[in-house]
C-alpha cells in the first residue's frame, strides 16, 4: 500500500518538500544542539523544562484523542466514523511519533536512553510514560495498517485485530493520565499537584485533538474527493464543545481552589499566567506568558460560541476558524501555560522565565513538521485507499 | 553478567506484576525500594538504637534501617565568622571541581547561600526580628530519608544508598531531567554544556582536583555529602572547613549517641518544606 | 530475469560498497600496538590476559561497586594496595592516557566515554593552563 504515497500531484509534491525542508532545518539545529548541550535552548536551572517537553504533554493529548473515534465506531458501531476513524488512528500514530522525538530531542544524552529499558524502574513515573506510549504506537500502528489493508484487499478485518482494537480503548486513556501522573505526583509544585490534572488533560485533549481532525478532514476534502461526511464532523463537533466546555470548567476549578482558598503556593502560578507575578524583593512585574494565555481564554469562549451555534458551525468556512481557535487555545493553555507556568515560581521562591531560543524553535518546528509528514505519507495511503475500495464496491 | 540477567528478570517479573496490579504492586514496589537500599549490608551491625523515632514536620514515621548521615548548620555561627560561609562553598565545589559557568542560566552548585526568604519560603516572613534577614543559610542537597527525586528517576541514576546518602550516578544519567522537576529545594544542577569549557579563555573550572572526575554535558549534578571521604572516615569537605566553629555538626541521625543526634535533641531546629514529607537530614539552628 | 541490466550492476555496487570496511585497508599492514607499561611495577590487580580482555568489564563493576554498593575497600596488586579507581588507582602506575589507554583505543578505532569525565595528567594540566 505504502506506494501510493508515491504517486502525487505537484501540490503533494511541493507540501512533502516544504516539509522535508523543515525537518532538515530542525536537524541541522539538532545538530548544533548535539554539538553545544541543551544550554543552546532557552532552559535554565530553573526552567528546566521547555518547548520540548510541553509540546510532548500536549501531542500526548492529541494522540489519546483517536479513542474519541475508535469507542463509538468500534464498541458501538456508530457506522457515521466508518471513514474517519483511520484518520483518527493514523493521526494518532504521527503524535506519538513527535512524542518520542520530543522526548529524544530533551534528553541531555541521548545516546543512553535505552537505560530506561536496561534498568526498568517501576517507582519512576517516566518509566511507564515509556511503556503506554510506545504500547499506544504499536497498538495503533497494527490496528490502523490491518483495518485498512484489508479494506484494501476488500475483506474483513481479521478477528485477532478486535482484542488489540478493545485494549487500545483503555489505553488512549491511560496515556494521558501517566502523563498527567508526572507532573501531579511532585511535592513542592503546586500549580501542577492537583488531583484534576488527568481530567483536566483528557478534557482538553478530547477538544483538541478532534478539532484538529476536523481541520484535516476539511483539508482532505478540498484536496481530494474523500469526503469523511458532515454527519462524522457533527458529531466530532459535539464532542469537542463538551469536551471544551469541560477543560474550561476544570480551568474554573482550579481558579476556585486557589483563589478561594488564599494559599499562597496555589495562587502564584495563577497569577503568572493570567496577571503577572511581582518579585518580593524587586517588585518587578514578570508576565511573559500573561498575553498568551488571556488569548487563549478569549480564542476558547470565542471557539465555544462559534461551535455551539448552529447557525455558525453549519458554515464550514466558521467552522474552520472554530475549530483552529479551539485547538490554538488549548495549545497555550497545555503546550505553554501548563509546562512552562508550572516552574514559576521556583522551588527559592525566585521568578526566573522562560524564553526558547531560534534553534530551539527549529527543533521543535522540525519535530512538528516531521510528524506532519508521517501523517501525510499514511493520509494519502490512506485516502487512496479508500476512495479506490469505494469506487470498486 | 549472569547476576546482571537475573537481577533484569527479577525487575522485569516485578514490572509485569506492577502492570496487572498496578496501584497496590506499584506501592508496595515504592516503599520495598527505598528499603531495600537503606537496609542493605546493614542491621546486624547497627543493632543499637532501634527505639521509634516520629517523623518530624509530617506524621510519618522514620524508616529506622541502617545509618542516616545528617547535618545541623548552626546559622549564628556562620555569620560570626565572617568569610565561612564562602570557604565551605569553595572548599566542596573546588574538591569536585565544580564549574562556575558565569552565568545563571546554566548554573551549577552543589551548596550555596540563600536569604532566610528564599531558603524557607513557606516560612512567615512578617514581623520576623531584622537579623534573620541578614542572615546567611547555606543550602545544598538534603539527602531526604523520602526522596522525591529517587522516585522519579527513571534509570535509577539517583539513588539512595545504604548510608541514607542520595546519591548520583553520573555514568547512568538519561539527563531527562525529571528529578529536578521533583526536587522541591532547587538543590539539583544540569550541565547545560560541557563544564571543561571555558568562556573568554577562561576555563570554568579553575583549578582542577585530580582524585575527582568533572562531569560532562547532559547530566544533574549535586551534593552527595562527601560520600567517598565518609568511607575513609573524613568529615565531608563543607563541614571539614568550619574547622572547630561547631557551625555544621555532621553523623548519622540513626544513631542516638552520634554528636549530630545530641546537637537535634538539645536545639531547636527547622527543616526546609517539613511539611511536603519528604523528611530533610539537613537541620537549621536560628 | 526482467531489468537484468539495472539489478546486475545494482548488486556488484551494493555488494562492493558493503564491503568497503574489508577492502579499503587491504594490504595496509598496521603496527600492532604496544602500549607502554609502567615502569617499577610488575602486577596489575588481574593477570595482563585478562586485562587485555576483559579491563572494561572490571571497570564496570569498579564503578557499580563503588557509587551504588559503596563497596570502597581497596585492592591488592604485589603487595600494594590501590583504590577502585581509574583516575585514582589504574592512573596511578599507568600515568599516561595518551601512551597506554588511547594506543589500544585508536588501534581498535573505540572511544569509550571515560574520558568525557575522568582525565589524564595532560589533560588537568590543559584545562588549567588555559587561564
Amino acid at each position: 500500500m505504502l506506494e501510493k504515497a508515491l504517486q502525487g500531484n505537484a501540490k503533494y509534491w511541493s507540501w512533502v518538500g516544504f516539509l522535508l525542508s523543515m525537518m532538515g532545518m530542525g536537524a541541522l539545529c539538532y545538530v548544533l544542539q548535539f554539538n553545544y548541550g541543551l544550554g543552546l535552548t532557552g532552559m535554565s536551572r530553573d526552567v528546566s523544562w521547555g518547548l520540548y517537553i510541553s509540546q510532548f504533554t500536549f501531542l500526548v493529548g492529541v494522540a489519546a484523542s483517536a479513542v474519541m473515534l475508535v469507542l463509538p465506531y468500534y464498541l458501538h458501531n456508530y457506522k457515521e466514523f466508518g471513514r474517519i476513524t483511520i484518520l483518527g488512528e493514523f493521526l494518532a500514530i504521527a503524535s506519538v511519533s513527535m512524542c518520542l522525538m520530543f522526548i529524544m530531542a530533551d534528553l541531555g544524552q541521548p545516546m543512553r536512553a535505552l537505560n530506561v529499558v536496561l534498568h526498568p524502574t517501576p517507582h519512576s513515573i517516566l518509566f511507564w510514560d515509556m511503556i503506554v506510549l510506545n504500547g499506544y504506537l504499536f497498538l495503533n500502528v497494527v490496528v490502523g495498517w490491518v483495518a485498512l489493508n484489508s479494506e484494501y484487499k476488500g475483506t474483513h478485518p481479521p478477528k485477532w485485530v478486535y482484542p488489540l482494537v478493545y485494549l487500545s480503548i483503555p489505553w488512549a486513556v491511560s496515556i494521558h493520565t501517566v502523563t498527567a501522573f508526572l507532573y501531579c505526583g511532585l511535592p513542592g509544585r503546586h500549580f501542577w499537584m492537583t488531583a484534576i490534572l488527568a481530567p483536566r488533560f483528557l478534557a482538553s485533549a478530547f477538544a483538541a485533538g478532534p478539532a484538529l481532525l476536523i481541520i484535516l478532514v476539511m483539508i482532505v476534502r478540498k484536496f481530494s474527493s474523500f469526503d469523511a461526511g458532515d454527519k462524522a464532523i457533527n458529531k466530532l463537533v459535539t464532542v469537542i464543545i463538551y469536551a471544551g466546555l469541560m477543560n474550561f470548567f476544570f480551568v474554573g476549578l482550579e481558579l476556585f481552589v486557589g483563589y478561594y482558598s488564599n494559599i499562597p503556593g496555589h495562587i502564584h502560578t495563577l497569577d503568572y499566567l493570567f496577571f503577572g507575578l511581582a518579585d518580593h524583593d524587586t517588585g518587578v512585574i514578570y508576565n511573559n506568558l500573561m498575553p498568551w494565555m488571556r488569548v487563549s481564554v478569549i480564542m476558547g469562549v470565542i471557539s465555544l460560541c462559534l461551535l455551539g451555534c448552529k447557525k455558525t458551525r453549519n458554515n464550514s468556512g466558521i467552522l474552520f476558524v472554530a475549530c483552529g481557535l479551539m485547538f490554538f487555545s488549548l495549545w497555550i493553555d497545555k503546550g505553554l501555560g501548563l509546562v512552562l507556568g508550572g516552574f514559576v515560581p521556583s522551588p527559592l521562591d525566585y521568578i526566573v522565565e522562560y524564553v526558547p531560543s531560534i534553534p530551539e524553535i527549529f527543533i521543535t518546528l522540525g519535530v512538528w513538521c516531521t510528524g506532519f509528514f508521517i501523517l501525510t505519507i499514511l493520509y494519502k495511503v490512506a485516502i487512496s485507499v479508500k476512495t479506490e475500495a469505494e469506487r470498486v464496491s | 553478567m549472569d547476576n546482571k540477567r537475573r537481577k533484569f528478570l527479577k525487575i522485569a517479573g516485578l514490572s509485569a506484576v506492577a502492570g496487572i496490579g498496578a496501584p497496590a504492586a506499584l506501592n508496595m514496589l515504592m516503599k520495598g525500594n527505598v528499603q531495600a537500599s537503606s537496609s542493605h549490608g546493614h542491621g546486624d551491625d547497627h543493632g543499637g538504637g532501634h527505639e521509634e523515632a516520629k517523623g518530624h514536620g509530617a506524621h510519618q514515621k522514620e524508616v529506622k534501617l541502617g545509618k542516616r548521615y545528617g547535618m545541623v548548620i548552626d546559622v549564628h555561627k556562620f555569620n560570626h565568622t565572617p568569610g565561612l560561609v564562602q570557604k565551605c562553598i569553595d572548599a566542596c565545589h573546588d574538591t569536585f571541581n565544580v564549574p562556575d559557568i558565569g552565568n545563571k542560566k546554566d548554573e551549577v552548585k552543589w551548596i550555596w547561600e540563600e536569604p532566610f526568604a528564599h531558603a524557607f519560603p513557606e516560612h512567615s516572613h512578617y514581623k520576623k526580628n531584622t537579623e534573620l534577614h541578614h542572615l546567611s543559610f547555606l543550602v545544598t542537597c538534603n539527602h531526604c530519608d523520602s526522596p522525591p527525586c529517587v522516585r522519579a528517576c527513571p534509570t535509577q541514576a539517583t539513588f539512595k544508598n545504604e548510608d541514607g546518602i542520595v546519591m548520583m550516578d553520573f555514568h547512568r544519567c538519561i539527563g531527562c531531567r525529571f528529578c529536578m522537576a521533583a526536587c522541591p529545594y532547587g538543590s539539583r544542577s544540569f550541565n547545560w554544556r560541557d563544564p571543561r569549557g571555558m568562556k573568554d579563555g577562561k576555563p570554568f573550572i579553575k583549578k582542577v582536583n585530580p582524585e575527582f572526575p568533572t562531569r560532562m554535558r547532559g547530566v544533574v549534578e549535586k551534593c552527595n555529602f562527601c560520600a567517598g571521604r565518609l568511607k575513609k572516615g573524613l568529615l565531608p569537605k563543607c563541614v571539614e572547613a568550619t574547622g572547630d566553629t561547631k557551625a555544621m555538626v555532621f553523623g548519622d541521625l540513626n544513631d542516638p549517641n552520634s554528636e549530630v543526634s545530641k546537637v537535634l535533641k538539645s536545639r531547636f531546629t527547622i527543616q526546609r518544606k517539613p511539611a511536603l514529607g519528604t523528611k530533610p537530614s539537613v537541620f537549621y539552628i536560628i | 530475469m526482467y531489468d537484468g541490466a539495472k539489478i546486475i550492476p545494482g548488486l556488484i555496487i551494493f555488494v562492493v560498497l558493503a564491503t568497503f570496511a574489508i577492502w579499503y585497508g587491504a594490504g595496509d599492514v598496521k603496527q600492532v600496538p604496544k602500549p607502554e607499561k609502567p615502569v617499577g611495577y610488575t602486577n596489575c590487580v588481574k593477570p595482563t590476559q585478562e586485562m587485555k580482555e576483559s579491563h572494561m568489564t572490571l571497570l564496570n563493576q569498579w564503578r557499580d561497586e563503588v557509587i551504588r554498593e559503596g563497596k570502597r575497600e581497596q585492592v591488592e596488586a604485589g603487595g600494594k594496595m590501590y583504590e577502585k579507581s581509574l583516575q585514582n588507582g589504574c592512573m596511578h602506575c599507568h600515568t599516561s592516557k595518551e601512551k597506554f589507554c588511547d594506543v589500544c583505543h585508536s588501534y581498535a578505532s573505540v572511544r569509550p566515554y571515560c574520558w568525557d569525565c575522568h582525565m589524564s595528567a595532560k589533560k588537568i594540566k590543559g584545562l588549567e593552563e588555559a587561564i
